[in-house]
């Protein structure tokens, strides 16, 4: 019986190395390791068997029935194993086919760089105040130091707005305001109204749009945005406009960003400066952006003017501040290389999608 | 303003190449924004300049003064002749057209030789022939003559664009000498800021380079051979009103004769930007450029004649109504009544200030001049300049502010010039009439002041030394105060606070504003006065953004018409119920928007030929005229766009669908749940001029009505060039959103024990609106009703015409304990009663 077995044994682990799949695999394991099989039948034969072969050959049929179901559980692993390698091969993706397209809303470019230029400016202190486009006369130029027949009105082609009751041929009193000035007046009597004896200081950003009388042009336009700023306190100097417009340009441009000042003219400052930027493009050697100067005009800004502060309900014998502005889409078209100004209101997704 | 270095150097030594000299204006506030290199050398292409430049460099070894000894004809050409030339070293024969030539042609050996810019074999020019081209010299025949060399008119040479005749300079050239050593020059184009109206002469720049070379000034002599009798009695001068004309002074000279002036004065108003004319009017435009101060020249005879043979009377005086002149341009011009004439007896001779009139001009056989300087009140001048769009180089002057001090020397110095060039006799004294005297501020201050502004710590006697280079009178008081007396060239110093901050900006900019030391604020900090404006707009801009919203900014200006296109009426309100610009730069864009929707759709118009799916928004002002009041009302609007299919084509899977009214309406749903607004938004029926009738939702917040929401009216979308998909449209109240979001929120707890979810489908009427079935199952549902969801709404036979089924899905849940089965049902219940009594709902079995 014992070499039946043996036989049997043989036979079976020959099967086993043939099967393929599960099916086969779960067949075998009924016809040889079930309740029915040989094998497991050999116990209820022990009768046949002398006695004292019994615990012998008991033994044996115990190992052979280990060792099947050993070889069986290898065998049901590989497998396993075999169809999980052809099932992993069959769902292999092209992974370069293209993705999913997911909707990405996005700021317009001039917002994301006011917003740039205003997140440095507040971390010095400086908080957003905001003021009307439409303005009179007289907060757009008058309170600014530029009376009626100014020359400096020349640097300023104005939009004037219809009035009733004012003859056309008259100066009319109210206009598109041409700079965001106007909002350092609003913002100094805003303050100054928390206690006109003595004001409190103010370091304010007037973020805002702005308008001139100009042709549309790659290089101008007839609406534009300004980000103006405005230090009023009792000890401000020039030499804190250079520092904190330095600082600026660091953090806007690099800290590698190098930065001069030269003299200018504007009625509302005293002295006036304009802040040239070293070329971050070319980094100061010369390229078509910087129109082979090594530097960028970027800004303009200036001590604020007596008159001007008195305007604003500060007493200029006991306040001094400093007072800038400048374009975003100027520093856009710096920063990303656009040729045209006339993309920012036109609003053509193909340029938009860029930033 | 055009400077010609030869000039400027008549004034002050420079010891500066003509690129550093550029860079010290520029840093005095004197911007130089061109050189134009008229001989001198150019700098190398890729120099890195802040200027631009152009030009030519005279090549000294091949351009050079010459003589011309003879002038031939030429044997084959009537229209050339030949020119006998010695160039220092040689003689030469050189083949020329210039008509100036001709006159001298067979007249033998000239004596004196004509002194003539002759360029050698070699030599670069500029093309006449070709703008902005050189041309090189070389050996050719010209009708059967050798030529390979050229005697230059001021064209080839880059002074002028004169090339009719070549140029004939001063006698005293020197023969051989090159030609960029004799008159090399190179012109810089000053950028004139307001304040620096002192600089409109060329002494004034040169005042202000001595200044920062800490050079001394050559101030050009007044002195003036007077030989004539006296002017007293045969002019006067009569004032009538001081404050239009502070100044005026004449002079007189006889025995004129008109002229060409010498070449080198003709070169000079060239390089300068002024044509010359004669000797005359030369002298008054040569010293109006060297002094800033403009003159005029009457031809006093005339004067004499229109006064009835008597000594002229020049009055200056207001114009009368209706008052004409003929200027010396030739046009005839009512006159302002603003306008201050300067006129004799029988009436106007010119517009003060501005232009001369055409009977009183100086002509070719003028033989006595009287002549005018004089200084007028800046607005008069400009609002006279601008009436009449007169821009002359004296209003541009006056209008920028002349000092009257310059009346006196300004008027001998042409006196004497004109003497010398016109061979005149000047006589003696002037008529001069200052009835307002210029004062000029003193200013008294501390080191301590200029430190306040500046940031900068100079002694008293620093400051006194810098003020001291730019003619300031300063004295240092003992208790270390400053006094400073302005120079009395100057209108730009003020008194006080702001004489102050002018002298403060004179001291920065001659000490460099690039020395001053750069710092941190260190000034106390301003009080926080809850400016949050701003940062609620970039939140609501922000959830868009996150929404897959593309942000876009338009113009502000627009046209009636433009937004009624995008009304199903189409007709456009009148102008005057729009804030309305005075001088439109377009007829479409010529008043202030008052709403954003027709500006998106144009925007989604142009970009529908490029892409399929737009997500649009626009946050800005809208401008609405107030009755009362000057300025209109400026509230903020938030206007949002969808249109085209809900995704982006994708190689898998079907196209999808276009977007409709829900798409948008979830973006506001979400957008308010982003924004933590303290309750939902509610969306009822509405109307809007722009939208479908039937597809328009009214839009509130609490009992605030915030827009409307809708697809746009086919009619309207007709109107512009869309494919087919739909187009979603809304416009809201920004003010009322800005000002509903919550400065803080709190949290629900977070749920501890798990929901009872359950579908609940209501058959009602097709009328009945969903807003009030879910109304009617949260009333029902009471504190333990966490969540509805409708998922699905269905038509059919089986639950007859006329009715809906809206199927939803419920959660109860309870804080403290997991609900049974029974408390289900009895929420259950009181929802299926409340729906049945509300809306007339039945619980679909």
């Amino acid at each position: 019986m014992l070499a039946e077995l043996e036989r049997l044994y043989q036979q079976a682990l020959a099967e086993l190395e043939a099967i393929t799949d599960s099916v086969a695999l779960d067949a075998w394991r009924i016809a040889h390791l079930g309740r029915k099989a040989p094998l497991m039948q050999a116990f209820g034969r022990m009768r046949e068997i002398p006695p004292e072969e019994r615990p012998q050959v008991g033994r044996r049929i115990n190992e052979l029935r280990d060792a099947l179901q050993a070889a069986y559980e290898a065998r049901a692993e590989a497998l396993r194993q075999a169809e999980l390698a052809r099932a992993l091969q069959e769902e292999r993706l092209d992974v370069t086919l293209p993705g999913r397209p997911r909707p990405y809303g996005r700021l317009h470019p001039t917002t994301q760089t006011i917003r740039d230029i205003v997140g440095i400016f507040q971390s010095m202190g400086f908080q957003v105040f905001q003021s009307r486009e439409v303005e009179t006369d007289e907060y757009n130029f008058q309170l600014l130091n530029i009376p009626p027949h100014h020359p400096a009105r020349d640097m300023q082609d104005t939009f004037y707005v219809a009035t009733p009751g004012v003859d056309e041929d008259e100066t009319p009193p109210v206009v598109l305001r041409t700079h965001t000035s106007p909002g350092q007046i609003h913002a100094m009597r805003h303050y100054a109204a928390q206690d006109p004896e003595n004001p409190p200081p103010i370091r304010v950003v007037l973020p805002g749009m702005v308008f001139r009388y100009e042709q549309i042009t790659a290089r101008s336009e007839i609406q534009f945005t300004q980000v103006e700023g405005l230090a009023v306190g009792r000890h401000i100097t020039f030499s804190d406009l250079k520092g904190t417009l330095t600082e600026w340009a660091r953090r806007m441009f690099g800290p590698g960003a190098r930065t001069r000042f030269r003299p200018s003219y504007f009625p509302f400052t005293e002295p006036s400066v304009e802040m040239d930027v070293e070329c971050f493009l070319c980094g100061g050697k010369g390229c078509s952006v910087c129109k082979h100067t090594g530097w960028l005009e970027v800004l303009g800004a200036g001590m604020v003017h007596p008159v001007v502060l008195r305007n604003g309900g500060y007493d200029p014998e006991r306040y001094s501040g400093f007072a800038f502005g400048m374009g975003p889409e100027r520093i856009t078209m710096l920063r990303h290389g656009i040729q045209d100004i006339r993309h920012f209101w036109r609003n053509d997704v193909r340029f938009l999608e860029q930033f | 303003m055009k400077v010609p270095l030869s000039w400027l150097k008549d004034y002050v030594d420079i010891p500066l190449s003509v690129e550093d000299l550029a860079n010290l204006l520029t840093s005095l506030g004197l911007e130089v924004e061109a050189v134009r290199y008229v001989g001198l050398p150019m700098p190398p292409a890729d120099a890195r300049l802040d200027f631009k430049t152009s030009g030519l460099a005279w090549d000294p070894d091949k351009i050079v003064v010459a003589e011309v000894r003879e002038v031939l004809p030429h044997p084959n050409a009537d229209r050339l002749v030949l020119a006998r030339v010695y160039d220092g070293q040689a003689e030469h024969q050189v083949v020329t057209g210039a008509p100036n030539l001709f006159a001298y042609k067979g007249q033998g050996s000239l004596d004196p030789p004509l002194k003539v810019a002759y360029a050698r074999e070699g030599a670069v020019l500029l093309d006449p022939y070709n703008p902005g081209g050189t041309l090189r010299l070389k050996r050719r025949k010209i009708r059967g003559v050798e030529s390979y060399s050229m005697v230059c008119s001021e064209k080839e040479l880059g002074i002028s664009d004169e090339h009719e005749g070549i140029i004939l300079l001063d006698a005293d050239a020197p023969t051989g000498v090159p030609l960029a050593d004799y008159m090399g020059d190179a012109v810089f184009d000053i950028a004139i800021t307001p304040n620096m109206a002192r600089a409109l002469g060329i002494l004034g720049v040169a005042r202000e380079v001595a200044a920062a070379l800490g050079a001394p000034l050559r101030v050009p002599d007044t002195a003036v051979v007077m030989e004539g009798p006296p002017i007293e009695g045969r002019a006067e001068v009569r004032i009538t009103d001081p404050d239009a004309n502070p100044r005026f002074a004449v002079g007189l000279i006889e025995d004129v004769t008109l002229g060409p002036s010498p070449y080198e004065v003709q070169r000079r108003l060239k390089l300068a930007g002024m044509r010359p004319i004669n000797n005359i009017v030369d002298a008054t435009n040569y010293v109006m450029l060297e002094w800033g101060e403009p003159l005029h020249a009457f031809d006093y005879d005339i004067l004499v004649e229109r006064a009835g043979g008597q000594a002229p009377t020049i009055i200056t005086r207001r114009a009368r109504p209706g008052e004409r002149l003929t200027t010396l341009d030739g046009e005839e011009r009512v006159l302002p009544p603003y306008a201050v004439l300067v006129t004799d007896t029988a009436g106007p001779l010119s517009i003060a200030g501005v232009m001369g009139g055409a009977e009183s001009e100086v002509r070719p056989t003028t033989r006595r001049v009287l002549l005018e300087a004089a200084v007028w009140d800046p607005i008069t001048i400009r609002r006279v300049s601008k009436a009449l769009k007169l821009t002359t180089e004296a209003a541009y002057r006056y209008q920028r502010g002349v000092h009257p001090a310059l009346v006196e020397p300004a008027l001998l110095r042409a006196l004497e010039l004109m003497r010398r060039w016109s061979g005149g006799t000047v006589a003696q004294g002037i008529v001069d009439r200052y009835p307002k005297p210029q004062r000029d501020p003193v200013n008294r201050f501390r080191p301590a002041d200029i430190r306040r502004l500046l940031g900068l710590d100079l002694t008293a006697t620093e400051i006194a030394n810098l003020l001291r280079r730019l003619e300031f009178r300063v004295t240092v008081h003992d208790d270390g105060t400053i006094e400073a007396q302005t120079p009395p060239h100057r209108l730009d110093i003020g008194e006080g606070v702001v004489g102050i901050a002018d002298l403060a900006e004179e001291i920065a900019r001659l000490y460099g504003y690039d020395r001053i030391p750069a710092t941190r604020l260190a000034d106390e900090l301003p009080p926080y006065l809850g400016l949050e404006r701003a940062r609620r707009e970039d939140r609501i801009k922000d959830a868009l953004v996150v929404l897959g919203l593309q942000e876009v900014i338009t113009y502000r200006l627009t046209a009636p018409e433009r937004e009624a296109r995008a009304t199903v009426a189409g007709e456009p309100r009148p102008d005057s119920e729009y804030v309305r610009l005075v001088n439109p730069i377009a007829h479409d864009r010529r008043v202030l928007r008052q709403t954003l929707l027709p500006n998106l759709l144009e925007v989604a118009e142009r970009n529908a030929r490029f892409v399929a799916r737009q997500a649009l928004f626009e946050w800005g002002p809208v401008f609405l005229p107030r009755e009362e009041g000057l300025l209109p009302d400026e509230p903020q609007r938030l206007a949002l766009l969808l249109t085209g299919p809900r995704e982006d084509d994708f190689w898998a899977g079907a196209a999808a669908e276009a977007m409709d009214f829900y798409d948008l309406k979830g973006v506001l749903e979400t957008l308010a749940r982003a924004l933590h607004l303290p309750q939902p938004l509610r969306f009822e029926p509405g109307e809007h001029p722009s939208m479908h009738p039937g597809k328009t939702a009214r839009v509130l917040l609490g009992d605030k009505v915030l827009g409307h929401l809708g697809e746009l009216h086919p009619q309207v979308k007709a109107r512009y060039d869309f494919g087919p998909a739909a187009v979603l449209v809304a416009e809201l109240d920004g003010c009322a959103l800005r000002d509903a979001l919550p400065d803080r929120f709190t949290l629900r707890p977070v749920p501890q024990f798990p929901p009872v979810i359950e579908d609940l489908a209501f058959v009602v009427d097709e009328t009945v609106p969903a807003a009030a079935v879910e109304d009617a199952i949260r009333a029902g549902g009471g504190a333990y009703l966490r969540a509805v969801t409708l998922f699905d709404v269905y038509r059919g036979q089986n639950i007859g015409a006329g009715k809906k089924s809206l199927a939803y899905r419920v959660a109860y849940q309870a804080p403290d304990r997991t609900l049974s089965d029974k408390d289900a049902a009895r929420i259950r219940k009181k929802i299926v009663k409340r729906v049945a009594r509300e809306v007339g709902g039945v619980l679909r079995g």
